[in-house]
C-alpha cells in the first residue's frame, strides 16, 4: 500500500498531518501499538525537520505485509556532515527555528533510536532524503 | 488483545425507536448503524459514553439497571453515594435529609463514594513513583475513558493507572468495616452504587482488569432522585429535620468528581485535566503521536463538566457543579478552623486498602484492526480507499452509516453494500442498471417500511 504526503516549508500548523494519517492506517493492521508508536514518533520527527529546517517536500509510505519504508524527500539546505548531524545536540537550525522550540539537535539521533533501517542522504543546496523502515515483527 | 465481548448498560428499545440516526451521528466511536428502521449498536465499539442517550429523540435509548427491590435481597443494605448526587437537590436540602429520607427507602448504611479520596490519591503517587518511566499516567477515575483507550487508543492502555476506582476502594472498606462490626458474612451485604453515569454500570458489571466488582448493585441516579424528591414533597414545607450524622468526607473528596478534581492533588509537574469525550479523542491523539511531551499525568474524563454532566443526573450539569462547589466551600471552611481533620477518612484500613488497590493488566482491544492477519488487512485496506474515493465524501447518513468513511469500511467487512450509497443509486439508475424499484427496495431494508410511505400523494 502506498501512501504520499506534501508538506510545506514553515507550516508548523500542520506539523504531524502525515505521521497522524499513517498512524491511522497502521492501527488497523494488526501492527503492535509499541510499533506503531515508533513509526509514528519517527516519522514526526523526520516531518517536522522537512518543515522546519528545509523548504518542504514530500514523504512516501510503503507499507508490506512485514515491514513500512519511509521516504521523506525535502528540498532544502542539505546538510554538510550527516555523521555530524547525527549526533544528539548537534543542529543546522537557525535562530528563529530555534526559537519556537525547534532546532535541539535530537531530530536525527530520536529518528535513529525508533526504526530498524535508516539512510540520510544529502547534498548541499539541494535537499536532505530521509529513508527509513520500521519491521512489524 | 482481549477478546471476550464488553457489557453494554446501554440499550435500545426497538418498539420505540424511530431510526431519525441522531445518536449514530453523534456516537465518537463510530458505533451505530441503522438497520430496518432502528438503530443498531456494535457492541465491540461501544464505550458507554452516553452521548446517543442524550440526543434521543423518543428516550429508546435507555439504561438497564437493578430493580430497586434487589436491595430488600440483603440483611445489610448499603447506599454508596458519590457527591455528585447531592449536588442534584437544592442548597436548602441538606445532606442530612437526603441521609435520612435514603434510610426511610430502605438503606441501613450510607457512605459517600469519595470517603477513599486520600487512599486513592496516596496510591496514585504511589504508583507515579514506582514507575517514572510511564509518561504520561492516564487516570482510570472515569470508566468510559478506559474504554475509550481500549478500543482507539490501544497504544496507550499501559498508560493507564491499574488501580481500583474510589467506589471500589470504598466498597472494599465499609464491607470490611460492617463485617467486623457486626459478625456478619460477606452475602449478607449488599452494597449497591447510585450512578450519574452508563459506564459506571458497565464497570460494575462487566469491570475491566478484575474478575468481579466489589459492588452488588447500581441504582440510577435519575430514579433514585425521583424517590428521594417524592419524599421531599411529602415531607412538606414546614418539615423539621432530625439532624443525622453524617460521613465527614473532606472538601477534596468532594470536588473529585469535577473537572479538575484529580489533577488538583497530584504532585505531577506537568499535566492536564480534559473533559468530553470529543476533547478527549482529540488530545489523545496528539499524546499518541508524542506530539505533546513530558506530561506527567491525564486527568480525563468522558463527560462535560465530568460527572455533573452524567447523562442521569437530573439538572443541568453548571447548577450542579456549584452546588457541589458550594458544599466544597463550606467543608473548607470547617477544615480551616480546624473544625474538620482532613484526609482522615478510612484512616484506620489504609494499610489494608494500599494492599488491595491494584487491579489486573488492562488490555487492549481495539477495534480498529481489520484482520488478524497484516497482509489480508492491507488487502482490505486496499479495497476500504477504493471504496472511498467512489463515495461521495457528504456523510450524509443516507446508507445507515455515520460517514463515508465508515460505509466503505462496513461494505469490506460485509456490513453493507456500495448500492447503500444513494449516490451510487442514482448513478446505476441514470445508467439505467437499477430501476427505481431496485433502490427503493434498498432503502427500505436500511430505514424500515414505514418510512417508505408515499408521502408525495399523501399530501
Amino acid at each position: 500500500m502506498h501512501l504520499e504526503y506534501q508538506v510545506y516549508e514553515a507550516d508548523f500548523v500542520n506539523a504531524g498531518a502525515a505521521s497522524s494519517a499513517i498512524k491511522k492506517t497502521l492501527k488497523q493492521l494488526n501492527i503492535s501499538p509499541q510499533i506503531v508508536k515508533r513509526v509514528v514518533v519517527a516519522l514526526y520527527e523526520a516531518e517536522v525537520n522537512a518543515i522546519a529546517h528545509a523548504y518542504g517536500g514530500m514523504i512516501y509510505a510503503d507499507i508490506e505485509p512485514d515491514k513500512i519504508i519511509l521516504k521523506v524527500e525535502d528540498k532544502g539546505p542539505g546538510i554538510p556532515d550527516i555523521d555530524w548531524a547525527m549526533q544528539e545536540g548537534n543542529s543546522t537550525a537557525s535562530p528563529e527555528v530555534r526559537n519556537m522550540g525547534f532546532g535541539a539537535g535530537m531530530g536525527l539521533p530520536n529518528i535513529q533510536k525508533n526504526v530498524d533501517k535508516l539512510n540520510v542522504t544529502s547534498t548541499v543546496g539541494v535537499g536532505t532524503t530521509v529513508e527509513m523502515e520500521v519491521n512489524f515483527t | 488483545m482481549e477478546k471476550t465481548p464488553f457489557f453494554h448498560a446501554l440499550k435500545i428499545d426497538e418498539d420505540t425507536c424511530i431510526g431519525c440516526s441522531r445518536c449514530m451521528k453523534i456516537c465518537p466511536t463510530e458505533a451505530l448503524r441503522v438497520r430496518d428502521g432502528k438503530a443498531v449498536l456494535m457492541p465491540d465499539r461501544c464505550v458507554d459514553c452516553g452521548n446517543c442517550f442524550k440526543v434521543c429523540p423518543t428516550r429508546s435509548i435507555y439504561i438497564e439497571q437493578d430493580d430497586f427491590e434487589d436491595i430488600f435481597n440483603f440483611p445489610i443494605r448499603v447506599a454508596l453515594v458519590p457527591a455528585v448526587f447531592m449536588g442534584q437537590f437544592p442548597n436548602e436540602i441538606t445532606v442530612s435529609r437526603i441521609y435520612g429520607i435514603l434510610k426511610d427507602l430502605g438503606f441501613t448504611h450510607i457512605i459517600e463514594a469519595e470517603s477513599s479520596i486520600p487512599v486513592y490519591t496516596a496510591a496514585k503517587k504511589k504508583y507515579a513513583a514506582e514507575n517514572p518511566d510511564i509518561k504520561p499516567l492516564i487516570s482510570t477515575f472515569c470508566p468510559a475513558i478506559v474504554r475509550l483507550i481500549q478500543v482507539k487508543f490501544p497504544g496507550l492502555t499501559e498508560n493507564l493507572i491499574p488501580l481500583r476506582a474510589p467506589i471500589d476502594i470504598t466498597a472494599m472498606y465499609i464491607r470490611r468495616k460492617i463485617k467486623e462490626e457486626m459478625e456478619l458474612k460477606d452475602d449478607q451485604i449488599g452494597i449497591f452504587y447510585i450512578t450519574p453515569c452508563a459506564a459506571k454500570i458497565a464497570a460494575v458489571k462487566n469491570p475491566v482488569g478484575e474478575e468481579k466488582s466489589l459492588v452488588d448493585g447500581v441504582i440510577n441516579m435519575d430514579s433514585l432522585y425521583n424517590r428521594v424528591y417524592h419524599e421531599i414533597k411529602k415531607q412538606g414545607h414546614g418539615y423539621k429535620e432530625q439532624k443525622l450524622p453524617v460521613s465527614q468526607l473532606s472538601a477534596d473528596g468532594v470536588l473529585t468528581s469535577l473537572t479538575n478534581g484529580e489533577r488538583r492533588l497530584s504532585d505531577a509537574h506537568h499535566s492536564y485535566s480534559i473533559d468530553e469525550i470529543h476533547n478527549v479523542i482529540e488530545f489523545l491523539e496528539k499524546v499518541e503521536n508524542e506530539e505533546i511531551e513530558d506530561v506527567d499525568f491525564l486527568e480525563l474524563r468522558a463527560c462535560d463538566q465530568s460527572c455533573p454532566g452524567g447523562i442521569l443526573t437530573c439538572d443541568n450539569r453548571f447548577l450542579i457543579c456549584e452546588r457541589v462547589f458550594g458544599r466544597a466551600r463550606k467543608i473548607a471552611d470547617r477544615e480551616r478552623k480546624g473544625e474538620q481533620t482532613k484526609d482522615h477518612e478510612l484512616e484506620e484500613e489504609r494499610n489494608y486498602l494500599m494492599r488491595h488497590m491494584k487491579v489486573g493488566e488492562i488490555k487492549p482491544r481495539s477495534m480498529l484492526v481489520l484482520d488478524d492477519n497484516i497482509a489480508v488487512a492491507l488487502e482490505k485496506m486496499k479495497k476500504i480507499d477504493e471504496y472511498r474515493a467512489r463515495l461521495p465524501q457528504t456523510d450524509c447518513g443516507i446508507c445507515g452509516a455515520p460517514t463515508c468513511d465508515a460505509l466503505a469500511r462496513d461494505i469490506v467487512c460485509d456490513n453493507a453494500e456500495l448500492t447503500d450509497c444513494v449516490f451510487i443509486q442514482r448513478n446505476l439508475e441514470a445508467r439505467g442498471n437499477m430501476d427505481v424499484q431496485e433502490s427503493l427496495k434498498i432503502m427500505e431494508v436500511i430505514w424500515g417500511k414505514a418510512k417508505m410511505n408515499d408521502y408525495v400523494k399523501k399530501k
